[in-house]
C-alpha cells in the first residue's frame, strides 16, 4: 500500500487553505506557494504513471478499512493517466494566469486552484461513488468561485446559471445514489461490480434506473447533447485561464462515464448490458453535429471554441459509447488531445483578447502581434478541428477506426467527418477575420497638430511568460502526435485494464471472484 | 408510513421541479432546497424504513438494527447541500446587485452585444 496514491489529494487540500488564510495578503508568496505545490503535484503524478506502468490495480485503504466498508482510494493506468493530465494541465493555466494577471483581479484565486485541483484528483482516484460525489461537491464549489472570479455583470449571471444547472445535477446524483444503495446495498464500484452481474434480469429494474440516472449526471459534466446548454454560457464568460481549466472538468464526468458504466454496469452485465450505449450513442452524435452548428454560428471568438469543446466532448463520447477496447483507446487518446487543444484555444484566445479589447469577431480594431497570435491559434485551430499534422487528426482517425462496426459506422462517420469539415470552416473564418482581415485596416494617419494619445493599456506587446504556457500546450498537441505510438500503447493497456472487471475486483476487495 | 415517506418525497420533488422552472432567482433556491430535502428523506429511506431500532448490532447479534449508512451518507449530504445553499444564496445576491434583475436566463441580446455594436 503505497501512500503516495493520496498525496494528489492530500497536497492541495492543505496548500489551499494555507494560501486561502496565511498568504492572502501576499499575491506574490499566493503565487510561489500554488506553482511549487502545482510543479509537486505534476512530479508525484508522474512518480504515480510509474507506478501505475507495471499494470496492477493499486489500493490505497483509507484508515486501513477493508474494501467495502471503508473507502479506498484505487491508482490504475486510467486514474495516473487522469492525474497526469490535471496537473500538467494545471501548470499551464496557473503560469498563464500568473503571467497575465488574471489571479490578481479578484480574491483567493490560488486557493481557490488548489482546491479544484483537489476535487479533481479525488473524482480521479477515489473507488467509492459516494466519496466521488463528495468530491465532485469540492470541484464544483472551487469552481464556482473561479468562475466569478473578478466579477462583472455577464460573469455573475453566466455563474448563477452555471451553479444552479450544477446543483440539481448534484441533486440528482445523489438521487441515483440513493436508488442504487437501495437495490445493491454498496456504493463501493467494486462491490457493485461484484453484485450488479448476479442479480437477477426481472429485479433489475431500480439498477437500471440509478445506471441511467448517474449516466444523466456524468452527462451534465461531460455536455452531452440535452444537458450541455450550461456550456457555452459558462466557459465563454469566465475568465479565460479558468475556461482552460474546465477543460478537464467535462473530461471529469468522461472519466467517470468510463469508470463507472464499464466496471460497474459493464458489457456482459445482463442488468444493464447495452442500455447505457444505446442512449449515449445517439446523444453524443447529436452533440457532434450541435458543437459544429454553434462553431459556425458563433459571432464571438470565447463561445466559439466553447463550441468546439462541445463538439470535441461529443466526438469523445462517440467513441466511449461503444464500450469496447479499441473504441476505449481511440478515446483516451482523444480525451488527452482535446483537453490540451481547448486549453491551447482558450489561452491564446485570453491574448488576443485582453489586446483588442472584446472578443466579437469583427475585423477591427487590429490585432497586436499579429503574426506570432495567428500562428499559435492556427496550430491550436487545427488541432481541435483534426486536420494533419497535429493530434486531433490522429485521435479522430483512431475514433473513426475503431467504430467500423456496422451498426455504428455510418452514422460515426458522418457525423464526425462532416462536423470536421465545419469547423474547419467556422475557425476559418473566425482566424481569418481576427488576423487576416485586421491587418487590412489602414492606420489612421498621425496629424502632427494634435498631440498623440497614449497607447491604450491592452496594445502592450506579450511578453515572453505570456507566451510560453500556451506554447507549451501547443507542444504539447505535437508531441501526442509525434509519441503516437508509445501513447497508443499505453492507452491500449490502459483499456484492457480497465475491461479487466475481475481483476479490478479481487484487486480492491481482495480474494478470488 | 411507506405512503407517507413516498408521498412527501414526491410532493417536496414536484413543488422544487417546479420552482426551479421559474427562472427567478428566489424561487430556484427555494426548488432546490426542496429539492434537497427530498433528496435526503429519499436517502434515509433507502437503507428500509425502520421504526425504533438502533443503527448499530445488538451485543449478542439477535436483535433486528436499521442499517446506519445511509445515515452517514444524509448527514453528509445535509452538510454539503447546506454548504451549496448558502453559496447559491451569495452568488444570486450578487448577480442581482450586478445585473438589478434577478432573472436566471440570459438575454440573447446580452450576450451578442459585442457583435452587434
Amino acid at each position: 500500500m503505497s501512500h503516495w496514491i493520496i498525496v494528489p489529494i492530500v497536497l492541495p487540500a492543505m496548500l489551499a487553505p494555507l494560501i486561502g488564510f496565511v498568504m492572502r495578503h501576499d499575491i506574490v508568496l499566493a503565487r510561489v506557494a500554488s506553482v511549487v505545490g502545482t510543479a509537486l503535484l505534476l512530479a508525484v503524478s508522474v512518480g504515480l504513471v510509474i507506478l501505475a506502468a507495471d499494470g496492477d490495480t493499486h489500493i490505497y485503504r483509507l484508515g486501513d478499512w477493508p474494501a467495502p466498508f471503508g473507502i479506498v482510494l484505487v491508482l490504475d493506468r486510467l486514474s495516473a493517466l487522469m492525474v497526469l493530465l490535471t496537473a500538467s494541465l494545471a501548470l499551464m493555466v496557473l503560469m498563464h494566469s500568473i503571467a497575465t494577471g488574471w489571479d490578481d483581479r479578484g480574491k483567493h484565486f490560488h486557493a481557490l486552484f488548489q482546491f479544484q485541483l483537489m476535487g479533481i484528483c479525488g473524482a480521479f482516484l477515489t473507488g467509492d461513488i459516494f466519496n466521488l460525489f463528495v468530491f465532485f461537491e469540492v470541484l464544483l464549489i472551487a469552481s464556482y468561485g473561479l468562475m466569478i472570479h473578478s466579477g462583472g455583470r455577464d460573469r455573475m449571471r453566466a455563474g448563477l446559471q452555471y451553479v444552479v444547472m450544477n446543483l440539481a445535477g448534484s441533486t440528482l446524483f445523489l438521487f441515483a445514489l440513493g436508488t442504487l444503495y437501495a437495490s445493491t446495498g454498496t456504493l463501493n464500484i467494486a462491490d457493485l461490480a461484484a453484485k450488479v452481474p448476479e442479480l437477477p434480469a426481472d429485479e433489475a429494474a431500480l439498477v437500471r434506473v440509478a445506471a441511467m440516472l448517474l449516466m444523466i449526471v456524468f452527462a451534465v459534466k461531460a455536455a452531452l447533447f440535452p444537458v450541455q446548454f450550461w456550456l457555452p454560457a459558462t466557459y465563454s464568460n469566465a475568465p479565460a485561464p479558468v475556461a482552460a481549466l474546465f477543460a478537464i472538468m467535462t473530461k471529469v464526468g468522461a472519466y467517470a462515464l468510463l469508470r463507472v458504466h464499464t466496471v460497474a454496469f459493464g458489457p456482459g452485465v445482463p442488468a444493464t448490458d447495452g442500455l447505457i450505449g444505446a442512449w449515449l450513442f445517439p446523444a453524443a452524435i447529436v452533440t457532434i453535429a450541435l458543437g459544429a452548428v454553434g462553431v459556425l454560428g458563433a459571432r464571438r471568438l470565447m463561445p466559439l471554441i466553447s463550441f468546439s469543446a462541445i463538439g470535441s466532448m461529443g466526438t469523445l463520447l462517440v467513441a466511449v459509447a461503444a464500450f469496447s477496447t479499441s473504441a476505449t483507446t481511440a478515446a483516451l487518446y482523444y480525451m488527452v488531445h482535446s483537453t490540451f487543444a481547448a486549453a491551447c484555444l482558450f489561452l491564446i484566445a485570453d491574448l488576443v483578447v485582453a489586446r483588442r479589447g472584446g472578443d466579437s469577431l469583427s475585423p477591427a480594431p487590429a490585432t497586436v502581434h499579429n503574426g506570432l497570435f495567428a500562428a499559435i491559434f492556427f496550430a491550436a485551430a487545427i488541432g481541435m478541428a483534426g486536420m494533419p499534422p497535429l493530434s486531433g487528426f490522429l485521435g479522430k482517425l483512431l475514433v473513426l477506426d475503431a467504430m467500423r462496426q456496422p451498426d455504428f459506422m455510418v452514422w460515426t462517420w458522418t457525423a464526425i467527418l462532416a462536423g470536421s469539415l465545419m469547423t474547419v470552416v467556422g475557425f476559418a473564418r473566425a482566424g481569418s477575420a481576427l488576423f487576416w482581415k485586421s491587418t487590412s485596416i489602414a492606420e489612421p494617419v498621425p496629424d502632427p497638430q494634435v498631440e498623440t494619445l497614449p497607447e491604450p493599456p491592452y496594445a502592450s506587446v506579450a511578453k515572453p511568460s505570456e507566451i510560453v504556457p500556451v506554447m507549451f500546450a501547443t507542444a504539447a498537441l505535437a508531441g501526442l502526435a509525434i509519441f503516437a505510438g508509445p501513447v497508443t500503447e499505453y492507452l491500449e493497456q490502459t483499456s484492457l485494464q480497465l475491461f479487466d472487471r475481475a481483476a479490478y475486483i479481487s484487486a480492491v476487495l481482495g480474494g478470488e471472484f | 408510513m411507506e405512503l407517507i415517506v413516498a408521498s412527501a418525497i414526491g410532493t417536496m420533488t414536484a413543488g422544487g421541479v417546479y420552482l426551479i422552472l421559474r427562472l427567478r432567482t428566489f424561487p430556484v433556491i427555494l426548488g432546490l432546497a426542496l429539492l434537497s430535502y427530498a433528496v435526503n428523506v429519499f436517502l434515509f429511506s433507502s437503507g428500509r424504513l425502520a421504526i425504533d431500532m438502533s443503527p448499530i448490532l445488538s451485543r449478542y447479534g439477535d436483535g433486528t438494527y436499521t442499517d446506519p449508512l445511509p445515515q452517514a451518507l444524509v448527514l453528509t449530504a445535509i452538510v454539503i447541500s447546506f454548504g451549496m445553499t448558502a453559496v447559491l444564496v451569495m452568488i444570486s445576491l450578487g448577480a442581482f446587485l450586478e445585473a438589478d434583475s434577478d432573472r436566471i436566463d440570459i438575454d440573447q441580446t446580452d450576450f451578442d452585444k459585442d457583435a452587434d455594436q
